[in-house]
């Protein structure tokens, strides 16, 4: 990997002040992503900020109707958490279904979210979950906040706070892991709220994650297998790699998202 | 070049080090500490897995820097003088190993997943070996020793 400067910092502020200050920088958080980046020279930053000890990152609140979750949590702390546990326990499952249990010490769920893999977990909860992503300086909701492939809503100057996820009636999140990386190769998740059926899609779109309206329109009609049944992806627009065509990946989704379903009624 | 602050396997110790330096090269080259190994280097592998603050971690998808001012424990850190941690122990009495390169990684994981998992059975280690690849596919034994060991 090519050398950079390396900053560790304490606040948030002190981080706004590297980032105007210096140009080609990255948020080093638990590096999961990064560093192994790094070493293949796909990125290569001059300034590296590692964010990881700034206390005021790293926090679970349950708000009532919400819980709220830092940047800097690690995916263990997520799925070990009580609050999380007991309030949206299909989030948690999420978090323990990441990579493998080193990763899962050191990969942060801000670090996920900002780097917006088109087959990472975490953004489809956000979107099923109606989350709202806390930045530095504004709060976006998830819906405008995932762009495209590995590009999201902020801007340079910009990190993640912390994630606000609503806490649904009940939910459910299913995945296909790819055997190898545990990246989703389809990963449905499914969450019920007094108002609406909410279901986001990982691992398949070229585009990124998304909500599958189709899917939600039917199920917010009446939360059945039969509803379920009757709406299949199309493989449009559905990536295609060694690991399954296009086709492939668009039954996948169908069928997690008939577990997903499944496991609510 | 920046200097870290790392206490290794209960000794504080004080260095330079290249910002890129990865904390297993820190371990291996600088301070000699070969039995972590480097398998893959792509982060599957679990060959190099060290404790940071007691909980595993691939010590070849981190930077030395990210370690300044936190406790490491390799497998050179586990036993108690003469006496093999007990891990160690039911990794030799059930046949854990058979090339041996993967070992370390799988003892270090091992100690982590026992750590934090009560109630072990076959089912939860090879779930939890997930991040730990061995290469002659030995993993019965593997299996067998950190169950054995879990229940001592």
């Amino acid at each position: 990997m090519y050398n950079f400067i390396y900053e560790k910092v304490n606040t948030i502020k002190e981080v706004e002040k590297l980032l105007s200050e210096n140009e080609e920088t990255k948020i080093l958080a638990g590096g999961q992503t990064l560093i192994p980046t790094m070493k293949q020279r796909l990125a290569s930053p001059s300034t590296l900020i590692d964010i990881s000890g700034i206390d005021e990152l790293n926090f679970i609140n349950d708000n009532g109707n919400s819980v709220t979750i830092g940047s800097t949590v690690t995916h263990h702390e997520v799925s070990s958490s009580d609050i999380v546990m007991n309030k949206i326990p299909s989030l948690a499952s999420l978090a323990e279904g990441i990579g493998d249990p080193h990763v899962r010490n050191m990969g942060t769920i801000g670090g996920s979210i900002a780097n917006n893999d088109p087959t990472a977990d975490y953004p489809t909860a956000c979107l099923s979950l109606n989350a709202k992503i806390k930045t530095n300086n504004r709060e976006i909701n998830a819906e405008d906040f995932f762009i495209g492939l590995f590009e999201t809503a902020l801007e340079e100057n910009e990190i993640v706070v912390s994630i606000e996820f609503n806490i649904p009636k009940k939910s459910s999140y299913m995945k296909f892991p790819n055997p190898a990386s545990r990246y989703a190769m389809a990963g449905v998740y499914v969450s019920v709220f007094d108002d609406a059926v909410n279901v986001a899609v990982t691992g398949a779109s070229e585009n990124g994650v998304f909500k599958w309206t189709e899917m939600e329109e039917a199920l917010s009609s009446n939360l059945s297998l039969e509803n379920a049944k009757n709406i299949k992806l199309s493989s449009d627009g559905v990536m295609s790699d060694i690991h399954a065509d296009s086709a492939y990946r668009a039954n996948l989704v169908d069928i997690m998202a008939l577990r997903a379903v499944e496991n609510l009624i | 070049m920046p200097t870290v602050n790392i206490n290794v396997n209960g000794q504080d110790l004080s260095a330079e080090v290249e910002e890129r330096q990865l904390l297993v090269h820190f371990l291996r080259d600088d301070m000699d500490l070969t039995g972590t190994h480097v398998g893959c280097d792509t982060s599957q592998c679990g060959a190099c897995v060290v404790h940071l603050e007691g909980k595993a971690v691939k010590s070849c998808t981190m930077l030395a820097v990210q370690a300044n001012g936190k406790n490491i424990t390799t497998i050179e850190g586990i036993a108690d003088g003469d006496n093999l941690h007990p891990v160690q122990e039911a990794f030799r009495d059930h046949h854990g190993l058979q090339c041996g390169f993967c070992t370390p990684g799988m003892i270090m994981a091992a100690i982590d997943i026992i750590n934090r998992k009560p109630n072990l059975d076959e089912k939860i280690v090879r779930e939890e070996l997930e991040g730990n690849l061995c290469r002659c596919t030995g993993y019965q034994n593997i299996v067998k020793s950190i169950l054995a060991a879990a229940n001592k």
